[in-house]
Parts: structure tokens; C-alpha cells; sequence
């Protein structure tokens, strides 16, 4: 199947070359980093975990997100997601090949990574994350090339596959749950302190992931013609918009606790977060993601408005903002101001920290450029292509 | 087998080769042919513990003189700015023991300063988080840092609730004289996190803690399980506090208030 | 499989490349041709010094695992000679020519340890 990524039309390849000049720029950002450590981060003593952790969380939802499309199919028999559901699989494979960049990026002695298996600790919750994201990542390796060749070969999968599809559907569900447990388990971080983190983490990714999905597709779809399906389209809205209004009643809960209660430790770092003691550049940030939140509720929640063909990518954009925002930036700037000495010491990434993840987005999108151009060739030769 | 199938089978042993090869580097050890023990001077306890008389302490100086002597017995470089590396270091009230604070504190609470320090935990989270070991309790309750071992992922620096762990955003060499103030003791390297070790090589040759010795018995040092140790008949006559109690990380760094 | 004989022969040339290093690393080369220069006054190092030469890496891991884990600083030698555990302060007090002992060695055999990125080098010999 690789042949397929050999031809294609000239804007492919200048894409191609132009995530390449991508990489190997923000690759040489990412030499100095190794030579002058992290300090040339945004990071210091008080906010140890910055832009490259939380985009780690945020693609480890977005790689879990891939179920939305597997547990429909397999579990319930849902027959319009089969066209779609290999571009499901392929962007998990691309999100955690980024999440796993991710934390190499951010490590202060890369080179010493394979400590985490040469001396497992299974106390740590980072030893398991590390184990369901290899796992994850082969599932959908397997699963993901396996059907996409039965396709090829006008085929059924092989019957052994449909063990791993139902494993997949579980695993997914571990590798966010087990990201969450890094947060949740941690004594004195108030923001992060809450049984509800993993459930919160597991909405706001079924509605990010698949919304992200169908703005990558809807561009497929003007540059390829190949067509997802209308009622796959419509069902995979449904399902991103109960997931998302799950995800703000989840958000309200913890305000109500934080609030009502009236303990400082659960409310304070809320309010650092939308009311920004001292001018925090965050605050800007979390009220257009509130207002975004609610704004591309709005728009997707009536019907009318959600089927309309300009105004559903819109939404999905604005939702995507939001959640990111939320998981992007608050999360870890929520745990760590105030610090352990309920102060606030001010997080901003440089410019070297953004260009090096920019970087490993670069990379992210490679993949997913490769993968799905080899799943778009094999669509076009079985004729499953347009609408 | 076809040609298609040699390549898959080559390719998975050639990946069981890398992940398999690995591990068996630890069952190298027991290389070296003699024993090991402790030294026979070394200091000994079930679980060490600190207790400060802070009412013995008057001024803020009293603790940076503290802190420089700590700083020359480990090589804790000096760097400015919010990527700094600390080991000991001191505060105000309100923000060494935040769970406490009174909207109408005495002259001397609201005043004074207080010391900052690694608690070295019976319960402790930056271990429990660790994803290496790099971080571990020793025998005798210090919570230590293997420096060769850290991958510098700071788990520990979430993790831990006192804020006592520093990470080595720059090369700490370039901020030490050379050599070093104290070339018996090594200095970190960039990229891995850092902290108060209880001084733990100094008990292991009959010495107290770089600090304690300064102190003039105003910090105690000894054995917490001992009633008859010097911090425990400290503690017995004296109302004492520890940092942030309810997180059940139970420090072993007590303040007499 | 097609055109057996070029490939095979193919693979052959690959691996004794690969190799190469391997055989022209025995071809009658050995520690001394490093030009070390070992400490004068002593004669034994801890332990027998074959043992050391080829195994001191893995034996400075075991005291640092036994030293750091296991708080046993104190390391009794087969000839009953007690040593402390310490790379800085036993291994080098002996061996402070650290230029002429450990880099040359480690420089001819193209290893480059990092242990002095911490650990510090006696301060006469740095020179």
C-alpha cells in the first residue's frame, strides 16, 4: 500500500516538503534546547510543567477520540461509519506518535528515556501511561492497516482483528483515563485534585477528537472530493454534541464544588484562571474559551443550524478552541498557580518553546498526511469515494 | 516463506532484539568480589528526623547563613530569577504553612521567618510518582535522589506538596566557582531535579547535617523512633507543627512555634 | 529467492563492514597502546587490576547503586583492604591524573562517560 503515497499532485508534495522545512527548523530550535537544557522554556520552579505536557494531554483525548467512530460500528453495528472509521484509527496513530514527542521534548535527559523500562516503577502512574500509549499505538498500527488492505483486496478482515477492534475500544478509554490519573492522584495541586478529572478529560476529548476529525475531513473533502457521508457526518455531530455538553456540565460541577463550598484551595486557582490576579494573560484566553464553549453550543445544539453546511465547521472550530484551551493551557497553569506556597509565579511559553511544538505538530501532521493519503488511494480504487 | 513474510519476521525479531536486549544489564551486578557495609562511624537511626526551635531564631539572616553553609556543602549553585535551584531556604509564615494562617497572627508569627526544607516524608508522593526510581526512601526515612538515574521528567516537581524540588533548567556548573566550594561532593548536571538530602553523606561518615552543625542546637537532628533522641524530648516538652499535616504525607521536618 | 548469489554476497560484504571495527580492534592493539600512565605509589587498585581494567565501569554502577540505595558506603576488598565508597573521593584521590589515566584510556577506545559532568576532577592535574 505504500505505492500509494507516491503519487500525488503537486500541492502534496509542496505540502509534504513544507512540513519537512517545518521540522527540520523547529528541529534545530530543539538542538539548542538540548545544549542550553529548558531553559530556554517558559518553565521555572513553581510552574514545572508547561506547553509541551499539556499538548501532551490534549493529543492523548484526541487519540482516544478515534472510539467515538470504533465503538459505533463494532458495538452497535452503526454501518455508515465504516468509510470513515480507517481516518479515525490513522489520526489516533498520528496523535500519540505527537504525544510520545511530546514528552521527549519536555524530558531534561531525552537520552536516559529508557530508564522508564529498564527500571519500571509501577508505583508511578507515568509507567502506565507509558505502557498504554506503546499498546495503543500498535493497536491502531494493526488494526488500522489490516482493514485498510482487506479494502484494498476487496476483502473481509481477518476474524482475528475483531478481538483487537473490541480491545481498542477499551483501551482507548484507559490511555485518557490513565493521563488523567497523572493529574489526579497529586496531593496538594488543588485544580488537579478531583475524582472527576478523568471523566472530564474523556468528554472534552469525544467531543475535541471527532470534531477535529470532521474539520480534517471536510478539508479532505474540498481537496480530494472524497466524501465521509452525510448521515455519518450528522451522526458524528449528535454524538460530538452530547459529548461536549457532558463536558461543560462536568466543568460547572467542579465550579459548584469549588464555589459553594468555599474552600480557598478549590476555588482559588478557578479564579487565578478567569479573574487573573495581577493580569494573567490566561484569563483572556479561558473567557473566550467559556464564550466559545458556549457560543458553538448554540450553533450545535438546533438542528437547523448544526446541518448547515457553513455553519457546522464553523462550530466545530469554535469548539475545538475552547476544549483546547481548557486542556491546552488552563489545565497546567491551573495546577500550578497558585504554587505550593499559595502564591503566583506567571507562566508564559517563548518562542523557542511554541516553535519546538509547533515542531512536533509538524510531525504529527506528516503522519497523518502519509497515512491518510495511502487510505484516500485505497478508497478511490474500491470506488467507495464520493458521496 | 514468501519474501513478504521473511521481511515482517525479520523486522519483529530485530524489534525483540532492542526491547528484550535491554534489561539484562542489571543482572551484571555483584561484579565487584568483596562486601559491603556501612561505614563504622556512619550515624544510624530508624527514621531520621529534624526539629527547628524557631523561637530561637530571630532574624531572616540567621537562616541565610543556614542556607549559604548548605549551599557550600553541596554545590547548590546560585541563579537568579524563577529557574533557581534551592535547598534550604526560608519564607514568611503565611507561605511555609499555608493551612494556618490566622487573620489575627502575634508580632512574632506575622514578623518572623521560617525555614524551608525537603520534609523527607513517611508517606512520600514525589517517590510514589517517580517514574524510574530515581527518586526512593532509604532504610533509614531519607528521601533521596539517584542524580545518574533521573530522566528529568518532573513528575516529582508536580507531585511534591512543599515545593522543595528544584530542576536544573541550566548547566549548574556554570554558575560554581571552579572547582567547585566543596570538591568532595559532586555538583548535578543540567536536566535533573535536585533537593535537600538530609545530608546523608555526612551521616554516613559520623557527621550531622551540614545545617544542624551551624545551628548551634537550635535545629535537632536524630531519631524519631527514639523517645530519648534530642528531637523526640524537643517535641515531648514543646507544642510543634509540621507542614501541611492533612495531605497524610506525614513530613519529618517539625517546627516548635 | 532471486539472484541468490549476489545477494548473499552482498550481505556478506555488509556484515564484515559492519564489523569491521570489531576485527581491527584485535589486531594486536591493547590497553597500553593508550600511553596511561597509572598512579605511582600504589601497585593494586581495589581489586585485581585485569578486573578493573575491563570491568571498572560496571563496578563503579554496583558502588554507586550500593552506595546511593543501599547506604553501604563502606566496601571491604577481597584482600581485606576497607575502602569508602566514593568515585570522587576514593577513586580519584589514587587516581588524580585524571588527564593522562582515564581520558586518554577513554579516548583511545572512543567511550566518553559523563561522570565529570558531577562528579569533580581533583583540581592539581585539570591542567
Amino acid at each position: 500500500m505504500l505505492e500509494k503515497l507516491l503519487s500525488g499532485p503537486k500541492t502534496y508534495y509542496l505540502w509534504l516538503l513544507f512540513l519537512l522545512c517545518l521540522i527540520a527548523g523547529s528541529g534545530l530550535v530543539y538542538l539548542q534546547q538540548l545544549r542550553e537544557g529548558l531553559s530556554l522554556t517558559g518553565m521555572s520552579r513553581d510552574v514545572s510543567w508547561g506547553l509541551y505536557i499539556s499538548q501532551f494531554t490534549y493529543f492523548v483525548g484526541v487519540a482516544a477520540s478515534a472510539v467515538m467512530l470504533v465503538l459505533p460500528t463494532y458495538f452497535h453495528h452503526y454501518k455508515k461509519f465504516r468509510r470513515m472509521i480507517i481516518f479515525g484509527e490513522f489520526m489516533a496513530v498520528a496523535a500519540v506518535v505527537m504525544c510520545a514527542l511530546f514528552i521527549v521534548v519536555d524530558l531534561g535527559q531525552p537520552q536516559r528515556m529508557l530508564n522508564v523500562m529498564l527500571h519500571p516503577a509501577p508505583s508511578s502512574v507515568m509507567f502506565y501511561d507509558m505502557l498504554v500509549l506503546t499498546g495503543y499505538l500498535a493497536l491502531n498500527v494493526v488494526i488500522g492497516w489490516t482493514t485498510l488492505e482487506a479494502e484494498r483486496l476487496e476483502t473481509e478482515p481477518p476474524r482475528w482483528i475483531k478481538p483487537l477492534v473490541y480491545l481498542s475500544i477499551l483501551w482507548a478509554f484507559s490511555i485518557h483515563t490513565v493521563t488523567a490519573f497523572l493529574y489526579a492522584g497529586i496531593p496538594g495541586r488543588h485544580y488537579w485534585l478531583t475524582a472527576i478529572m478523568a471523566a472530564r478529560f474523556l468528554s472534552s476529548a469525544f467531543c475535541s477528537g471527532p470534531a477535529l476529525l470532521l474539520l480534517l475531513l471536510f478539508l479532505v473533502r474540498r481537496l480530494t472530493g472524497f466524501d465521509p457521508g452525510r448521515e455519518a457526518v450528522k451522526t458524528l455531530t449528535t454524538i460530538i454534541v452530547y459529548a461536549m455538553c457532558v463536558n461543560v456540565f462536568f466543568y460547572l460541577l467542579e465550579l459548584f464544588t469549588a464555589f459553594y463550598s468555599g474552600i480557598p484551595g478549590h476555588s482559588e486557582p478557578i479564579a487565578l484562571l478567569f479573574a487573573g490576579h495581577g493580569g494573567h494573560w490566561v484569563s483572556r484566553w479561558m473567557w473566550a474559551a467559556a464564550a466559545m464553549a458556549l457560543l458553538s453550543l448554540a450553533l450545535l445544539l438546533p438542528p437547523s443550524l448544526r446541518e448547515h453546511r457553513a455553519i457546522l465547521p464553523a462550530a466545530l472550530a469554535l469548539l475545538v478552541a475552547a476544549t483546547w484551551i481548557d486542556k491546552g493551557l488552563g489545565l497546567l497553569i491551573g495546577g500550578f498557580t497558585p504554587n505550593m506556597f499559595e502564591e503566583i509565579t506567571l507562566y508564559t511559553p517563548t518562542g523557542s518553546e511554541i516553535t519546538i511544538a509547533l515542531g512536533v505538530c509538524a510531525v504529527g501532521a506528516l503522519v497523518l498526511s502519509l497515512l491518510w493519503k495511502m487510505a484516500l488511494g485505497v478508497k478511490k480504487e474500491s470506488r467507495d469515494f464520493a458521496g | 516463506m514468501n519474501r513478504r513474510g521473511f521481511i515482517k519476521a525479520a523486522g519483529l525479531s530485530a524489534f525483540a532484539l532492542i526491547g528484550g536486549a535491554a534489561p539484562f544489564d542489571e543482572a551484571l551486578a555483584g561484579i565487584a568480589p568483596g562486601r559491603y557495609g556501612r561505614n563504622e562511624k556512619a550515624l544510624r537511626a530508624k527514621r531520621w528526623g529534624m526539629v527547628v526551635k524557631t523561637r530561637e531564631f530571630r532574624r531572616p539572616e540567621d537562616y541565610a547563613f543556614l542556607a549559604d553553609v548548605c549551599r557550600k556543602e553541596h554545590n547548590v549553585p546560585r541563579i537568579d530569577g524563577p529557574q533557581n535551584v534551592k535547598w534550604l531556604w526560608h519564607d514568611t509564615f503565611a507561605r511555609v504553612f499555608p493551612d494556618a494562617v490566622n487573620d489575627y497572627p502575634d508580632e512574632r508569627t506575622r514578623s518572623s521567618v521560617f525555614p524551608l526544607l525537603c520534609n523527607h516524608c513517611d508517606n512520600p508522593p514525589c517517590v510514589r510518582v517517580c517514574p524510574t526510581g530515581a527518586t526512593y526512601k532509604t532504610e533509614d526515612g531519607i528521601v533521596a535522589i539517584d542524580y545518574h538515574r533521573c530522566i528529568g521528567c518532573r513528575f516529582c516537581m508536580a507531585g511534591c506538596p512543599y515545593g522543595a524540588r528544584s530542576f536544573n533548567f541550566k548547566d549548574p556548573r556554570l554558575f560554581l566557582p571552579d572547582p567547585p566550594p566543596n570538591p568532595a561532593f559532586p555538583t548535578r548536571m543540567i536536566g535533573v531535579v535536585e533537593k535537600c538530602n538530609f545530608c546523608a553523606e555526612r551521616l554516613a561518615v559520623g557527621r550531622m547535617p551540614a545545617c544542624v552543625e551551624a545551628s548551634d542546637g537550635r535545629i535537632l537532628f536524630g531519631d524519631l523512633e527514639d523517645p530519648e533522641s534530642g528531637p523526640r524530648r524537643a517535641l515531648a516538652a514543646n507544642y510543634s507543627i509540621r507542614r501541611k499535616p492533612s495531605l497524610g504525607t506525614r513530613p519529618g521536618v517539625y517546627y516548635i512555634i | 529467492m532471486y539472484n541468490a548469489r549476489p545477494v548473499l554476497a552482498g550481505i556478506a560484504i555488509v556484515a564484515v563492514l559492519f564489523s569491521a571495527p570489531f576485527w581491527v580492534g584485535r589486531l594486536g592493539r591493547d590497553y597500553k597502546d593508550a600511553g596511561i600512565v597509572p598512579p605511582k605509589d600504589e601497585k593494586n587498585c581495589i581489586e585485581d587490576t585485569e578486573l578493573m581494567r575491563s570491568r571498572h565501569m560496571q563496578l563503579l554502577n554496583e558502588w554507586r547503586d550500593e552506595a546511593l540505595r543501599g547506604e553501604n558506603r563502606s566496601y571491604t576488598a577481597a584482600d581485606g583492604r576497607i575502602w569508602t565508597v566514593s568515585l570522587q573521593n576514593t577513586c580519584l584521590s589514587c587516581h588524580a591524573n585524571y588527564r593522562e589515566f582515564c581520558e586518554r584510556c577513554h579516548e583511545a577506545s572512543s567511550v566518553y562517560p559523563y561522570c565529570w559532568t558531577c562528579h569533580v576532577i581533583p583540581v592539581e592535574i585539570k591542567k
